[in-house]
C-alpha cells in the first residue's frame, strides 16, 4: 500500500512540475536550473535522518557528507540563482 | 506515543508548507519581474524544511549535523559569490553532482538499517543508482566544460555492446542484493561501483558542444534522485521537490534538443557527425563593409536586431554591445536582442550574460517571437553566432543543418555579420548567410568594431 501511495505522489508532483515549468520564459532558464539545484537540495531532510546515534561510526559519517554535500547545494544554488536575478531589471 | 505522534504531525505539516513554497516559487519564476521573490519564497521553504527536520527524534548527532550544515553552508557560499556567469555551466554541473551523490549516501546509509523491507531494497538500489549515475556523469560533464578533460566524443569499438553488459550487470547486481540485502551484502559494493562506471561510460561518448543538453538531463537525474531517496525514507517532501526538479531538467532537455533538431537519442548515442557535406553550391560573393559605413547605415536604421552567440562572450564584446544598444536606443531606434535557445553554453545562458552587462530583459525577445517580424527589422547584427543565424537550416536538404531552428537574419533589409575571418562554425558548416545579396560582412575583432561605431555615435 505504501508503495502506491508514494507513487501517487509522485505521478501528481511530476504533472504539477511540467505545467509549472512549461509556463518559465527562455530568459531564465539558467536560474530556473540554477533553482532547481537548491531544490534538489532537499536531501537534505533525508541526510539528516537517514543515520541517527544508534547507527555505526560508519553510516554517521557517510551521513555527515550527505548532509555537507546537499547543503552545498541548497545555499549555493540559492545564492546564485538570486545573483543571477538581482541582474535582471527592466528598462528605465 | 502522543508527543511523538504529534511531532510526526507538525513535521509533516510543515512539509505540506514547504511544498506550497517551493511550487509558489517555480510560478513566480514565469516573468522576470517576480523571479527574485519566488526564489526568496522558495528558500524560506526549504529553511522551514530544515529546521523542523532538526527537531526530529530521531536524527544525526547534533556535532555531525552541525559539522555537515556548516561545510556544506561555506563552501556553497563562496562558490555563488565566486563564480564567473560565464562559468554557470560548470558551477551547475557541480551541483547536479553533489545531488546525485548525496542521494547516492542517503541509499548507502539506510542500507545499514536491519530490518528493510524488499520494498525499501529495492528503492535503495534505484538511489544508489541514479544518484551513482549523475555523480560521475555530472564531474565528467564538468570536466568536459572546463576542459580539464577533452571536450570531443571519446567513442571506441564495441561501446554499445559494452554498455549494454554493464546495464545487464547492474540488474543482476541490484537482484542479487535484492535477495542478499544488508550493508554487508557484496551486491551493494557491485551496485555502488556499477553505477558509478556507468555514469562515465553514458557521458564520455558526448562531444562538448552537446553538453547543454547533458547538464539539463543530468538536472533532471539530480531531482530523480531525490526522489527514489524520498521513496527509501518514505517522505513525501523529498519526493515532491524530486519530481518538480526531475521534470524540469526534462523539459529543458527536450527544448535543446529541439533547438538542435535532433533526438535525445542522437546526442547520447553519437557524436556530432561532420560526415554529411552540403552539395548545395554557394553562390554569390562576400561583401566587406568598414565599421564608419556601417555606423552611416545604424545612424538612419530605426529598427536593430542584434543576434549574439557565444563568440560575442568570448570576445567579451557584450558590454560594449550593450553601449552601441544605448546609443541606437537614443537615436530613436528600436533595439532588440534576438536569442537563439543555444546561442550560450546553457539552456538560457546568453540572457544571463546580458543581463549581467545591463542589457534590460525587455529588449530579450526569443527566437520564436523574432522571427515572425523579422521583415520589419532594418539592420540585424549578428556577432559572434555562425550556426543559428544558417539560412541552409531553412532551404538546403543537404544541409546537416537542415530543419533546424534558426534565427531568420536574411529577412531584415540589411544584415552585419562581424567576424574575425571566413571560418565556419561549430558544426564545420558552410554558412551561405555570407554571401548574401543583403550581408555584409565586417571583419575583425567583434569588440573593437563595435568600439569603433560607438566611438562615431560619441563624436556626434
Amino acid at each position: 500500500m505504501e508503495a502506491v501511495y508514494l507513487s501517487f505522489i509522485l505521478m501528481l508532483s511530476i504533472f504539477l512540475g511540467f505545467e509549472l515549468i512549461s509556463k518559465v520564459p527562455a530568459t531564465l532558464h539558467t536560474p530556473l536550473m540554477s533553482g532547481s539545484n537548491a531544490i534538489s537540495g532537499i536531501t537534505v531532510v533525508g541526510a539528516l535522518t537517514a543515520a541517527n546515534s544508534g547507527s555505526p561510526d560508519l553510516a554517521l559519517w557517510l551521513g555527515t557528507i550527505a548532509v555537507a554535500l546537499a547543503t552545498i547545494n541548497v545555499v549555493g544554488g540559492y545564492m546564485v540563482t538570486d545573483r543571477m536575478l538581482a541582474m535582471f531589471k527592466k528598462r528605465n | 506515543m502522543t508527543q511523538s505522534l504529534d511531532m510526526t504531525m507538525i513535521i509533516n505539516l510543515a512539509y505540506i508548507v514547504a511544498a506550497i513554497l517551493f511550487v509558489y516559487g517555480l510560478k513566480m519564476l514565469s516573468s522576470p519581474a517576480t523571479a527574485r521573490k519566488g526564489n526568496l519564497l522558495s528558500s524560506l521553504g526549504m529553511f522551514i524544511a530544515i529546521v523542523v527536520t532538526l527537531a526530529n527524534e530521531i536524527k544525526l548527532p547534533w556535532e555531525n549535523i552541525v559539522t555537515g550544515l556548516i561545510i556544506g553552508a561555506l563552501i556553497g557560499a563562496v562558490a555563488a559569490r565566486k563564480v564567473e556567469m560565464t562559468g554557470m555551466p560548470e558551477l551547475v554541473a557541480l551541483f547536479n553532482g553533489f545531488g546525485g551523490a548525496s542521494s547516492l549516501l542517503v541509499g548507502i546509509v539506510a542500507a545499514f538499517a536491519l530490518t528493510n523491507t524488499t520494498f525499501t531494497n529495492v528503492t535503495i538500489i534505484l538511489s544508489i543508482l541514479i544518484g551513482g549515475v549523475t555523480l560521475t556523469g555530472s564531474l565528467i560533464a564538468y570536466g568536459k566544460l572546463s576542459e580539464r578533460l577533452p571536450s570531443k566524443a571519446i567513442q571506441f569499438g564495441g561501446q554499445q555492446l559494452f554498455n549494454g553488459a554493464l546495464v545487464l550487470a547492474i540488474i543482476a547486481a541490484a537482484v542479487m542484493f535484492c535477495l542478499n540485502p544488508g550493508i554487508e551484502s557484496p551486491w551493494l559494493l557491485a551496485v555502488i561501483g556499477l553505477s558509478l562506471l556507468f555514469g562515465i561510460m553514458i557521458t564520455i561518448p558526448i562531444g562538448g558542444a552537446d553538453m547543454p543538453v547533458v547538464i539539463a538531463l543530468l538536472n533532471s537525474y539530480s531531482g530523480l534522485a531525490a526522489c527514489a531517496a524520498g521513496f527509501v525514507l518514505n517522505n513525501n517532501l523529498l519526493i515532491v521537490s524530486g519530481s518538480l526538479v526531475g521534470a524540469s531538467g526534462l523539459i529543458l532537455t527536450n527544448i535543446m534538443c529541439k533547438a538542435m533538431n535532433r533526438s535525445l537519442s542522437n546526442v547520447l548515442f553519437s557524436g556530432f557527425g561532420a560526415a554529411k557535406v552540403s552539395t548545395a553550391k554557394i553562390e554569390g560573393e562576400v561583401k566587406p563593409i568598414i565599421a564608419s559605413d556601417a555606423y552611416l547605415i545604424l545612424e538612419a536604421a530605426q529598427s536593430v536586431a542584434i543576434v549574439p552567440g557565444y563568440g560575442m562572450a568570448v570576445a567579451q564584446a557584450q558590454h560594449v554591445v550593450r553601449e552601441l544598444a544605448d546609443h541606437l536606443e537614443n537615436n530613436g531606434c528600436e533595439v532588440q536582442f534576438a536569442i537563439h535557445p543555444v546561442a550560450g553554453r546553457m539552456p538560457g545562458h546568453m540572457n544571463v550574460l546580458l543581463a549581467e552587462a545591463s542589457v534590460p530583459y525587455d529588449q530579450l525577445v526569443e527566437m520564436d517571437d523574432i522571427n515572425p517580424r523579422m521583415g520589419n527589422v532594418d539592420v540585424a547584427i549578428v556577432i559572434g553566432a555562425n550556426d543559428v543565424v544558417n539560412p541552409a537550416a531553412n532551404n538546403d536538404e543537404s544541409s546537416p543543418l537542415y530543419g533546424m531552428p534558426v534565427i531568420n537574419v536574411t529577412e531584415a533589409r540589411t544584415v552585419f555579420v562581424l567576424k574575425r575571418s571566413m571560418g565556419s562554425g561549430f558544426s564545420g558548416v558552410d554558412n551561405p548567410l555570407f554571401f548574401g545579396e543583403n550581408t555584409r560582412m565586417l571583419f575583425g575583432d567583434a569588440k573593437e568594431s563595435i568600439s569603433h561605431i560607438v566611438g562615431e555615435f560619441n563624436d556626434l
